[in-house]
């Protein structure tokens, strides 16, 4: 047996205290399996020990949502006794050493989790974060990473509705994979994890078990160095012709009452399912090991126990039931093995070869995770920059194009025309929107669904960044008519041992907080993926927001798109002026400074309240948020999507380049009909709503008076031109 | 009016291809799982999209094998109208039922979009709702449309009048820009000689209400409702 040295404990990621602990639990010094065991519980990525302190901050609760943060994904009510389920996660580490597998297995993983609780999955969305565009590897890094979430949500015949995707020299050496599924589920159908029944069945289903993806869960709790790239056998291969099949076996099972609990083998394999389900349920398993599918010869318990193979499940069965849930899965030609029971020792026994290979109390394993305090510092909130402190451009015109045409604003057709995103036949807003918005089959209703989050504000001011990306993807979901009821989040972070990523995570966490409680929108699902640094240099704080909202009625739907010659565009909000941290002053002057734009939380609340219920009430023909680019951009974008122009006149005491670029909250463009321009000034009046005349749809240019006039078509040139180009240099491939 | 759509693991718009005949038909067709040996008593036999087989060897290769595929075939010499969606057509064209065959797509990337596409030869039973030359909008989504056969049976596809759709601009201009995936003569979809065996790479299904973008594929399938009777 091999000895367990110090440097086997280090080479597990565990620290001298963590060990102690181990000791201290165990009694006797574990063998390998076992440490192998207590080193995947214990990382970060399965115990949240530098988070979990903050994560317990958010608000997780509304009258609408069903079960919050802690099982395989959150579920929420959308009435009728529907409920919708999900969440998303991050694949960084494994993206980066292998784009194709690392973006295709953690689309599996995500829907994974969503089907495990009963769900069919009827949307993914995905937010991604590249390294700069010259930068060597970027071009190849995009090409797989696109490909691999198309090849495998296309063959799983799920929509990849949208999406978010910046460059940033900040993720030159750290991409980011974030991944999102949405399920549909029946309200009183829904799966948890909690196993139970001593001497319940527990089952073993999917494909067979082989070396890949040993120490993932440990990987994506490092930093990665020059020798990163040498880690490539810990990143698993995904197979979506099996997990379409396990999808359809566990669906087909799911409508029988068979199933007592079923929990996903995702990051740390049957490790953390067992360990999982046993801790929920307040039991104890025993697995005999040598009844686990295997794709290879001579696995060791250890190999078994950690492996991350793929399109895996672990279910605990009702007592006799196993000869029907057998019949089911061989229909779909997936492995099926009674692997164990349930028993009430409260501890996990694995057995091989007549062998007890481990002995682990489930409870004090668990509950013993470590959970830190680590130490932070606060980020210091730069200045605000006021559009006077900015020199005028010479050309508005040829700023705007500029914008367009940058790399955050530029389309991102060339990502989603490969991704199946109408497959289902439900998709009623296609990728390019504020919100993607899928129909619930059958009924009236449809979901909105959208990923965002800005990091430069995010490292600029932590607070205010974290509030405006949950105050976007509510402004999205908003400007569709949908009604937001909750979000997903994805924790992208450098290293938590330094105190100012410590200290950035902290403040997003609290910027988060506050917008979730203000806009009612808590918090169901989520993860956290920290140490995203390479060589000790951390990424931009990236705290990725996917919000879920409602359409009562999706005949009601409105879209960015400029729609007919003579209505009236409106805006709703105030233009502040104040440009720190916007494209404008990263694109046109090379300078990432100054403050976010202020997040005014109670705004953007009566705002968006307004904005959803002149859609309602029919009064809108398209509506879009500002963000990125601001007004300007905003109006380009419009016009692009509706291919009709407008004639705009701002009257501002601003400077027109502030009036324009500067990236104010809570704003919102509408166009209405002429005669229903009054009725919804009326509405804005009565509830104290600034609400500004700009201008009228007509014409082929978008012309804004004393600034600029550029046909739509050659703003859609510019719009569209930028990623091909990007992915025609030579190693793109 | 019975339809019979064939379900393969790993097929992915049966349901879609459910919906929209259910739509037309005012009933739902039947949907048969590919382990059957047999078809029911049926007027139309469709084949949906997907990755059967998750494509593995080649598209629409091991489904091609499925013993439903015997019956279909065998069906389909009988005089059965068949409709072969994407998948679908590979199946098709692997079974031997529709001659070519369907490659990587030309740019080497799975593409969705929706595409212009031409009515190019009259077939009452399949698109005589829509007047010759005239351009529908479809969707198409796949990464192994890129349609192939070698110059004979091309010419002789182009001679007999088997090409059903071609990829063409908005104003119906047959130009490479047009062409999604590289398809030789901007082919989307044929017919076998017969003309009661029609394989396309576009998804009609998917564009069948103004919410969904567009109402071209709900009159496709409303005339073949009515057509079959």
């Amino acid at each position: 047996m091999t000895e367990i040295t110090k440097d086997i404990v280090a080479e597990h990621g565990l620290t001298e205290g963590e060990y102690d602990e181990v000791l201290k639990i165990l009694g006797r010094t574990p063998n390998l399996t076992e440490l192998g065991i207590f080193s995947v519980m214990w990382s970060e990525h399965c115990s949240y020990k530098s988070s979990k302190k903050w994560l317990k901050t958010l608000p997780t609760e509304a009258p609408w949502v069903i079960c919050g943060p802690g099982e395989n994904a959150g579920v929420i009510d959308i009435g009728d006794g529907q409920a919708a389920i999900f969440k998303m996660e991050s694949h960084n580490h494994p993206s980066f050493i292998e784009p194709y597998q690392g973006a295709a297995t953690g689309v599996g993983g995500i829907m994974r989790d969503v089907f495990t609780m009963g769900a069919r999955p009827i949307a993914n969305m995905n937010a991604l974060r590249f390294g700069r565009p010259d930068h060597p590897k970027t071009g190849h890094l995009v090409s797989g990473v696109v490909a691999g979430i198309a090849g495998y949500g296309n063959c799983m015949g799920v929509p990849t509705v949208g999406g978010e995707t910046n460059f940033h020299p900040s993720y030159d050496g750290n991409i980011l994979v974030n991944a999102m599924t949405v399920g549909l589920a029946e309200t009183d159908n829904i799966f948890y994890s909690a196993a139970a029944g001593v001497g319940n069945p527990v089952v073993y289903v999917g494909s067979k078990t082989g070396r890949d993806g040993i120490h993932g869960a440990t990987m994506a709790s490092a930093e990665f160095d020059d020798d990163s790239e040498e880690k490539r056998p810990t990143v698993q291969v995904g197979d979506p012709f099996t997990e379409k099949l396990l999808l359809e076996a566990c669906l087909e099972l799911m409508a029988t009452d068979a199933i007592v609990a079923i929990q996903d083998m995702g990051a740390a394999g049957l490790t953390s399912s067992s360990f999982e389900m046993a801790d929920k349920g307040g039991v104890g398993i025993e697995l005999n090991l040598d009844l686990v599918p295997m794709r290879e010869e001579g696995m060791t318990p250890y190999e078994i126990m950690l492996s991350e193979s793929q399109e895996r499940m672990l279910m605990v069965l009702k007592p006799d039931r196993e000869e029907e849930a057998r019949r089911i899965f061989e229909k779909w030609e997936l492995d099926f093995s009674v692997i164990g029971k349930v028993t009430d020792t409260g501890r996990m026994i694995l057995t091989m070869n007549g062998e007890v290979a481990a002995d682990l109390p489930v409870a004090p394993l668990a509950d013993a995770a470590p959970e830190y305090d680590r130490p932070w510092t606060k980020t210091e909130p730069p200045a605000v920059i006021r559009g006077e402190d900015v020199t005028a451009p010479n050309d508005l015109g040829e700023v705007l194009l500029k914008l367009m045409g940058s790399s955050e604003i530029a389309s991102r057709r060339w990502i989603w025309e490969q991704y199946d995103h109408m497959v289902m036949g439900d998709t009623i807003q296609r990728p390019g929107g504020d919100a993607a918005v899928v129909r619930v089959h059958g009924t009236k209703k449809a979901l909105a669904i959208t990923t965002d989050c800005t990091p430069r504000y995010c490292y600029a001011d932590p607070e205010t960044g974290g509030a405006q990306a949950v105050a976007e993807a509510w402004r999205n979901i908003t400007a569709t008519g949908g009604q937001p009821l909750a979000i997903t989040d994805c924790m992208n972070f450098g290293n938590p041992q330094r105190p100012e990523i410590m200290g950035q995570f902290v403040g997003c966490i609290d910027g988060m907080r506050a917008a979730c409680t203000a806009l009612d929108f808590p918090v169901i699902s989520g993860n956290v993926s920290l140490y995203n640094e390479t060589n000790g240099t951390g990424i931009y704080p990236t705290p990725a927001i996917g919000g879920v909202g409602l359409l009562a009625d999706y005949a009601k739907m409105t879209t960015l798109a400029f729609k007919e010659a003579e209505d009236v565009v409106v805006l709703i909000g105030e233009l502040t002026g104040e440009m720190g941290q916007s494209l404008y002053l990263s694109e046109i002057e090379g300078r990432e400074e100054g403050a976010p734009p202020a997040v005014d939380l109670e705004k953007e609340r009566k705002h968006g309240d307004y904005v959803r219920e002149m859609i309602e009430k029919g009064l809108v023909t398209a509506a879009h948020d500002i963000s990125d680019g601001g007004l300007g951009v905003a109006l380009a974008e419009m016009a692009i999507a509706g291919n009709i122009g407008a004639e705009i006149t701002l009257e501002t005491s601003l400077p027109l380049h502030a009036a324009l670029f500067a990236e104010d909250q809570a704003c919102y463009v509408l166009t209405v009909k002429p005669d229903d321009v009054e009725m919804l000034r009326g509405f804005a009046l009565a509830e104290d709503i600034p609400l500004h005349i700009i201008g009228t749809i007509g014409h082929t240019d978008l012309k804004i008076d004393g600034a600029l006039t550029i046909s739509v078509s050659r703003l859609k040139e510019v719009h569209a031109k930028w990623l091909p180009a990007l992915m025609s240099r030579p190693g793109s491939e | 009016m019975k339809a019979a759509v064939i379900v393969f693991p790993g097929s992915n718009c049966d349901r879609d291809l459910k919906v929209a005949l259910a739509q037309s038909m005012g009933r739902e067709p039947e949907m048969v799982w590919h382990g059957n040996s047999e078809l029911p008593d049926t007027d139309l036999i469709a084949i949906p999209g997907g990755f059967s087989y998750g494509d593995y060897l080649r598209s629409g290769a091991m489904a091609a094998n499925s013993p439903i595929m015997r019956e279909v075939v065998k069906r389909a010499e009988g005089g059965t109208p068949v409709l072969a969606i994407c998948n679908g057509f590979q199946v098709a064209t692997e079974t031997g039922m529709l001659p070519g065959a369907l490659l990587r797509n030309a740019g080497q990337k799975f593409v969705c979009r929706d595409v212009d596409l031409q009515i190019a030869a009259q077939n009452e039973r399949f698109v005589g709702g829509f007047e010759q030359g005239e351009v529908v909008r479809f969707p198409v989504a796949h990464h192994d449309g890129n349609f192939y056969a070698d110059e004979d049976k091309l010419n002789e596809l182009e001679s007999e009048g088997q090409i059903a759709f071609r990829y063409v601009t908005p104003e119906g201009e047959q130009t490479a820009e047009a062409n999604p995936n590289g398809s030789l003569n901007n082919i989307a979809g044929i017919y076998n000689k017969a003309g009661n065996v029609l394989g396309l790479m576009p998804h009609p299904e998917r564009l069948i209400s103004k919410e969904l973008g567009g109402t071209d594929g709900k009159r496709f399938f409303d005339h073949l409702v009515n057509s079959i009777g």
